[in-house]
């Protein structure tokens, strides 16, 4: 006899997360490496300022709105930072998510209380639903919406909502629900390199390629 | 059997007094999650209704949930349930073996064909019947004969209720729980390597002072009076657990605080149990109160979570090789990847018609 909820968590525990692991190390490097060997061509021109530096600094410049632009798109922003930060919380100091992380790389930290990571998972959550409902209000991002970002709403809340009703028992069987939570992990992960979710990769890059080409030219951010 | 003393009489035997009974009954009642006004019910219907045959059938066990049952508490009052059942066939309690056990067996059969209940520990090897054999006869076939006259069915230890050690990977015997073979019978499981003793007198207290109805399970056919929380939502660690407190090692700082197990592979989380709450040796202690993770036996395939010191979160498989190829074949692809965009770019370049201002003049 078995319990095929416990089989599914193992299955999410092992050759899910197997799959998806190797799915998104191998996509993220296909993604960075086709980018690399692309190349640049070489800039002959004398430089007018140094391109390194200022690519560099355009890294973190561009994590600040610019001017006028808090105004402009204020849940925007706002939801955008809150979200970024309370996912962060929730998945960097989870005991649990730890434990894992630990366990891939062998580095672990102290983990937060229960109470803040609800506030950060619920902050996550509200602010994903403010954009998608700023998303859904303005004509024009709704226009420019694909389904790539639609898709990436629904891995982002995912992990969050099901994080929560596994910590907390809710919904059901709480091994059901922490494999259905482990699975939507995955799914994110699988998503990972063939999204928009490769931002988290790729802005480095593209801030530094776009701060160096002004910064080269004198222009600086 | 009609000429085994009833319980009253037992009970004098073992000198335990009416009040201390009815105290235990009052425990009974509210194990079994059922109000305290049905206290004197379970009193009177234990004191004096007939008591049923019980066969006990041992196939592929350790013997250890009839330790359980029969040493940790002796001799108490659930000892005494048990004197006071007609325990008509248990071979390793009974005095006789071979044909003459069996030939006991067959007679409490016959005598009470369709109403006798049958305990089962340890599970049936399928691969080849002479892997376990008594008297001559396979588990399976015993389980078979005894269980077609039954009126239901215990599965006492994770072995019977779901296959248990013996099944763990690669599962050499072939071993299957009782439900695996017996289908038309009530079965109802107590899982557990081995069981709480008093849960597993209290469902049997439950079953002759209410019958089987009364018995409320869950997908698994285990009592939910019993196997409805986790050993998690109930424990005492829990508040280090929610501060984000954990022990590291087994005798780290932490591990001596008493701070959550979790990252030392506690499975309390996904295990259904009252280990928590009733705890072990008459309430004394349980596991994670003597610094151990919960391994989870009361759940199916227990034995193939993952490794019992690997915490829940994490993966249980072989990902670092995997890893490491999807590193490489990334890698590879990723340069094919942008040789192909390369050369998609030149082409295009090559291509390229140099459109000139007279050109767009002439076509519009
Ligand atoms: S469940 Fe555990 S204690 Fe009971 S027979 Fe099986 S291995 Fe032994
Ligand atoms: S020791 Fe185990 S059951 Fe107890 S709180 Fe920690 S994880 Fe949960």
């Amino acid at each position: 006899m078995n319990n095929p909820y416990f089989d599914l968590l193992m299955w999410a525990r092992g050759p899910g997360f197997d799959i998806a692991l190797t799915i998104m190390v191998g996509g993220i490097l296909l993604r960075l490496v086709e980018i690399f060997v692309l190349g640049r061509k070489k800039d002959l021109a004398a430089p007018k300022g140094n391109g390194v530096l200022q690519g560099l600094r355009t890294v973190f410049t561009r994590s600040v709105p610019r001017k006028g632009a808090m105004k402009e798109a204020p849940v925007t922003y706002i939801a955008g930072y809150l979200f970024h930060i309370g996912f962060f919380v929730a998945f960097l100091f989870l005991g649990a998510h730890i434990a894992l992380i630990g366990d891939l790389i062998g580095i672990q930290w102290p983990a937060a209380n229960k109470a803040l990571i609800e506030i950060a998972t619920a902050i996550a959550v509200v602010a994903l639903i403010a954009l998608l409902w700023t998303r859904f209000k303005d004509p024009v991002r709704r226009a420019l919406s694909t389904f790539d970002d639609y898709l990436v709403w629904v891995l982002s809340i995912l992990p969050l909502v099901t994080g929560y009703a596994a910590v907390n028992t809710m919904f059901g069987d709480s091994t059901l629900m922490m494999a259905i939570h482990m699975l939507s992990a995955e799914a994110l992960m699988i998503a990972f390199p063939f999204t928009k979710l490769m931002h988290a990769v790729t802005f480095a890059v593209s801030r530094y390629y776009n701060g160096s080409i002004q910064g080269r030219k004198g222009a600086e951010s | 059997m009609a000429d085994k003393p009833l319980l009253p009489e037992l009970m004098k035997a073992h000198g335990i007094s009416r009040r201390g009974f009815l105290k235990y009954c009052a425990t009974l009642t509210s194990m079994m999650a059922l109000p305290p006004i049905l206290a004197p019910k379970v009193a009177m219907a234990l004191e004096g209704a007939s008591r049923p045959s019980v066969i006990w059938l041992s196939f592929q066990e350790c013997t250890g949930c009839t330790e359980a049952i029969t040493r940790s508490y002796a001799p108490t009052i659930e000892d005494l349930i048990f004197n006071a059942i007609s325990l008509d066939y248990h071979h390793t309690l009974q005095a006789a073996s071979g044909e003459a056990a069996e030939a006991a067996r067959e007679a409490a059969m016959e005598e009470n064909w369709g109403n006798y209940l049958v305990i089962v520990d340890g599970s049936i090897p399928l691969a080849n019947p002479g892997f376990s054999t008594i008297a001559g006869i396979s588990n399976l076939e015993m389980l078979k004969q005894t269980a077609e006259g039954a009126a239901a069915i215990v599965a006492v230890g994770s072995c019977a209720a779901f296959g248990g050690i013996p099944h763990a990977d690669p599962n050499p015997t072939g071993a299957v729980s009782v439900a695996d073979i017996i289908t038309d019978k009530p079965i109802i499981n107590v899982p557990g390597c081995p069981p709480i003793p008093v849960v597993m007198t209290s469902v049997l207290a439950q079953f002759l002072a209410f019958g089987l109805d009364s018995i409320e399970v869950d997908d698994l056919g285990r009592p939910k009076a019993f196997y409805s929380e986790t050993i998690h939502d109930r424990c005492y660690r829990r508040p280090f657990y929610d501060k984000g407190l954990f022990a590291e090692s087994f005798d780290d700082e932490g591990a001596r605080e008493g701070w959550c197990l979790y990252k030392l592979g506690c499975k309390g989380p996904t295990t259904k149990s009252v280990c928590a709450t009733v705890k072990w040796n008459d309430g004394t202690s349980f596991p994670i109160q003597a610094g151990h993770p919960c391994l989870g036996c009361t759940e199916p395939d227990f034995w193939d979570n993952g490794g019992f010191y690997k915490p829940l979160s994490v993966p249980a498989g072989d990902y670092r090789k995997l890893g490491l190829a999807a590193v490489a074949g990334g890698a590879v692809l990723g340069v094919a990847g942008g040789a192909i965009a390369r050369s998609v770019k030149s082409s295009a370049a090559a291509k390229h018609e140099p459109v000139t201002p007279d050109d767009l003049e002439k076509k519009s």
